[in-house]
């Protein structure tokens, strides 16, 4: 658990409040453990870098098609941001558990495993896309994975996944829901209103707030009055961690403590990622309100995936066979560009499919 | 392979640009994330990274190149182990890509897709039970749990209060709290965990206290309820009933009083009831309660409290998306739904007293709207009014008469009219309340117009 700066002046007068109010009340709470990295096996440090690295060069083709006009609108990256994703789901259980997410949401569900065919299919607005061509880049789902999308409404994910989390206790079926949200989602009063009722009928949920610094050009420190973001959840009595959300093996360690105090009917647990989005907001932002030095600088010190290259060297994986994993993704995500350029648009009649599920 | 490096598309809406400034030279090696050159599109200037590895074989459009179009290879970059200088430049650019919009035109299916349902037969014999319409929202919620563990109810004051109106009274006695939830005072948070829950696959009915307050959760009810089935071509299912009282009640004043009716009507993706009587409340409530699709259910606080007949039947379900003839006539039809229907029948009575045969249709259901039942009735009385206990402008009555002009033309022997609220916010002094509110009299009038 991370731990508050302490106050540099106190009184006695104001010991002795926090000693009979707030303050004694925060410390005899139960707390979860402060989490332990993650002891991957040489294995799972190659997958933790081969799913990272997918998502990476996904996302760097994905810009690329945006620039070619193949794909249109809106169009999130989450470069940067990969060991977020890959650190919290290769801890859950598929089938079992449900994930749901705002708009940038491309890596979460590559995270699960999911085609890169459709999903790329689904950014260039093909039939062959995840939702036939009808959502997009912002709105994607696979119910077969328990991947509950994909929304486009900041914040909107928070309470729709506290209902995820309500269906599995009201099921009993053992699930947790892992909702994501970013930095700017954790001013939304619907956050509030989802954490308050999660921890009255204590909900199995993790709400993880990836913080990549910025709410499009926004800096936490300019729209955030508590910018610690891991002790929102403290006046709903939901402990918070802050987790560095760059290193693979800290979010798993982080998603396993979460885990097991979420599985032991403890209630929900907020995690703060901090983490950093390389690209701007969506593909139209210059980014203009940080400097480069500062990306760079994230770059060049905390990279994820080159933080994960350095331990599998260590662990003694070859430079050779770590160069034939990037040529092996580089080859699934040019396969992914050509199907989601070559396959068709959704036919017209499909204008008119999907909007009710009944006949009235 | 030598790439090429193409204009990219920096906007939504960008089709050229200027090329502002190279940041690489040929001969240098680029590495993925570089940033290669500065391009202004109409909104900001961009940096344009490196995707790909290797080094810059040329560069084909110079710094200060204004106009360039998007998909122009402005540079070609040699792969790793390529020999730069053999590298060719590409023919002259080639067009850009660009997806074309569907060239056919497709049609709405029609009405006539779906095989009109009728109310089910009422078997001869069946006795009629005397109920308030609070007893049969009641008691139709209360059948839907029993048949289905799924179903659950959760609003404020649900559970242990019995409900602000008493609708939900002896839920939570039958059920327990697991499946009879009380919540904060928090529409946008609960309509979201209701939406999230359906979309896990339960069978939620979320109670607003009044639908003034929905407002608070109407991105859920839209965003998230309405539109997910479609943007995931199909995947995701929402079963959610979203009910509670709408439209005027008694001195409320303005925030208490509004007929949210048009407002959901208009969104694809939503079925809207709002019944007038107990038994099709009772009917259509099961209804949305078994509906695939998310349903807005509009009650009334006024009509909580009026009895009606309901059949004593064991499941009695109702098809959605049928009006009702209330009564039958000849000269004139009245349009209406919820309250009022039954300010139209009284209407109805009044113009039965001077001769004019006024028939009364109860839409029951908004969205889908029964344009059938609309149509076939003007058909038969060449005339029709409209009844709506809400304002004029963009009202259903608005959507009805669009409908009697675009396929009713021909059998329109009058124009049709609107009688509805004024179109102020909703007063607070009770003379100026009664001025405001549609009544049978101001029915009747236009009714009388009309010949």
């Amino acid at each position: 658990m991370a731990k508050a700066p302490a106050k540099k002046t106190t009184t006695a007068a104001t010991k002795k409040a926090a000693a009979i109010s707030g303050d004694s009340a925060l410390h005899n709470r139960e707390r979860p453990e402060a989490p332990k990295p993650y002891k991957a096996t040489a294995e799972e440090m190659l997958s933790f870098y081969k799913e990272m690295l997918l998502i990476r060069r996904f996302e760097e083709k994905a810009g690329q098609l945006y620039g070619l006009g193949l794909i249109g609108g809106f169009c999130h990256l989450y470069i940067g941001q990969e060991a977020v994703a890959i650190g919290l789901q290769s801890a859950l259980t598929p089938g079992k558990d449900s994930v749901i997410t705002g708009y940038r949401d491309h890596g979460h569900m590559l995270a699960y495993g999911i085609d890169p065919n459709i999903i790329m299919a689904e950014l260039t607005g093909r039939a062959a896309g995840i939702s036939r061509g009808k959502g997009g880049s912002m709105h994607m789902f696979s119910t077969e994975h328990k991947f509950y999308g994909g929304h486009g409404i900041v914040g909107a994910q928070v309470s729709l996944g506290a209902g995820l989390a309500f269906k599995h206790k009201y099921s009993k079926d053992g699930g947790v829901c892992l909702a994501y949200f970013g930095d700017g989602a954790a001013n939304q009063g619907q956050v509030y209103e989802s954490f308050n009722m999660a921890e009255l009928w204590k909900l199995p949920i993790i709400f993880v707030i990836e913080n990549n610094q910025y709410a499009m050009g926004t800096s936490v420190n300019r729209a955030s009055s508590e910018d610690q973001l891991y002790r929102r959840g403290e006046s709903f009595r939901i402990p918070g961690i802050q987790v560095d959300g760059m290193d693979v093996l800290a979010v798993r360690g982080a998603a396993e403590t979460a885990l097991e105090w979420v599985r032991g009917c403890k209630g929900p647990i907020l995690l703060e990622m901090k983490t950093y989005r390389y690209r701007g907001h969506s593909m139209s932002d210059p980014a203009k309100y940080r400097s480069r030095d500062e990306v760079q600088s994230m770059r060049d010190n905390s990279d994820p995936i080159e933080q994960a290259k350095k331990r599998l060297l260590e662990m003694g994986v070859s430079e050779e066979s770590i160069k034939e994993i990037d040529k092996d993704i580089r080859a699934v995500v040019s396969e992914a560009a050509d199907f989601a350029e070559n396959s068709p648009e959704p036919n017209a009649s499909e204008l008119y499919t999907d909007i009710l599920v009944e006949q009235y | 392979m030598a790439v090429e490096l193409k204009m990219p598309a920096l906007s939504p809406t960008m089709e050229e640009g200027s090329l502002a400034k190279w940041l690489v030279k040929e001969g240098d090696e680029v590495r993925s994330g570089d940033i290669l050159a500065e391009i202004e599109t109409d909104k900001a200037t961009m940096e344009f990274e490196a995707v790909d590895e290797g080094v810059i074989a040329s560069i084909l459009i110079a710094e200060g190149t204004d106009n360039v179009k998007v998909g122009t290879v402005i540079a070609m970059i040699a792969a790793e182990g390529e020999d730069a200088s053999a590298v060719a430049a590409p023919a002259p650019a080639a067009e850009p890509v660009v997806t074309q919009a569907a060239a056919v035109q497709v049609a709405p299916p029609s009405q006539q897709m779906s095989v009109a349902k009728s109310d089910p037969a009422i078997p001869a014999g069946t006795a009629m039970v005397t109920l308030t319409l609070r007893e049969a929202l009641r008691d139709a919620m209360a059948e839907e749990m029993r048949r289905e563990e799924n179903v659950f109810v959760m609003g404020e004051e649900v559970a242990e209060y019995q409900g602000a109106y008493k609708v939900t009274q002896g839920l939570l006695d039958e059920f327990g709290p697991d499946r009879v939830i009380d919540t904060p005072i928090t529409e946008y948070g609960f309509a979201g965990i209701g939406t999230g829950a359906a979309m896990g696959g339960l069978r939620p009915v979320i109670e607003f206290m009044t639908f003034n307050f929905a407002m608070q959760a109407i991105d859920h009810i839209i965003n998230s309820a309405a539109k997910t089935n479609y943007m995931s071509g199909g995947q995701m299912r929402c079963p959610i009933v979203f009910r509670g009282p709408n439209g005027a009640a008694a001195r409320v004043g303005a925030q208490h009083s509004q007929n949210y009716a048009p407002w959901y009507a208009s969104v694809p993706g939503l079925i809207v009831i709002s019944p007038y009587d107990a038994a099709d409340a009772k009917g259509l409530m099961k209804a949305a309660i078994r509906c695939e699709d998310p349903v807005v259910f509009l009650e009334n606080e006024l009509l909580y409290g009026r009895s009606f007949e309901v059949p004593d039947m064991d499941d009695y379900v109702l098809p959605i998306g049928k009006a009702r003839i209330m009564r039958e006539g000849s000269d004139v039809t009245i349009v209406s739904y919820s309250i009022g229907v039954g300010m139209a029948l009284e209407a109805a009575d009044i113009l039965a007293g001077e001769g004019i045969s006024a028939e009364v249709l109860d839409l029951r259901t908004i969205r889908p709207l029964d344009k059938a039942a609309v149509l076939q009735s003007l058909a038969k009385t060449n005339r029709l009014v409209i009844a709506e206990e809400g304002w004029p402008v963009c009202s259903v009555g608005s959507e009805i008469i669009a409908i009697c002009m675009e396929e009713g033309f021909d059998d329109l022997d009058a124009p049709v009219i609107r009688v509805t609220n004024e179109d102020v916010p909703m007063p607070y002094a009770a003379n100026l309340e009664q001025m405001a509110l549609i009544h049978p009299a101001k029915i009747a009038d236009a009714c009388r117009k009309l010949f």
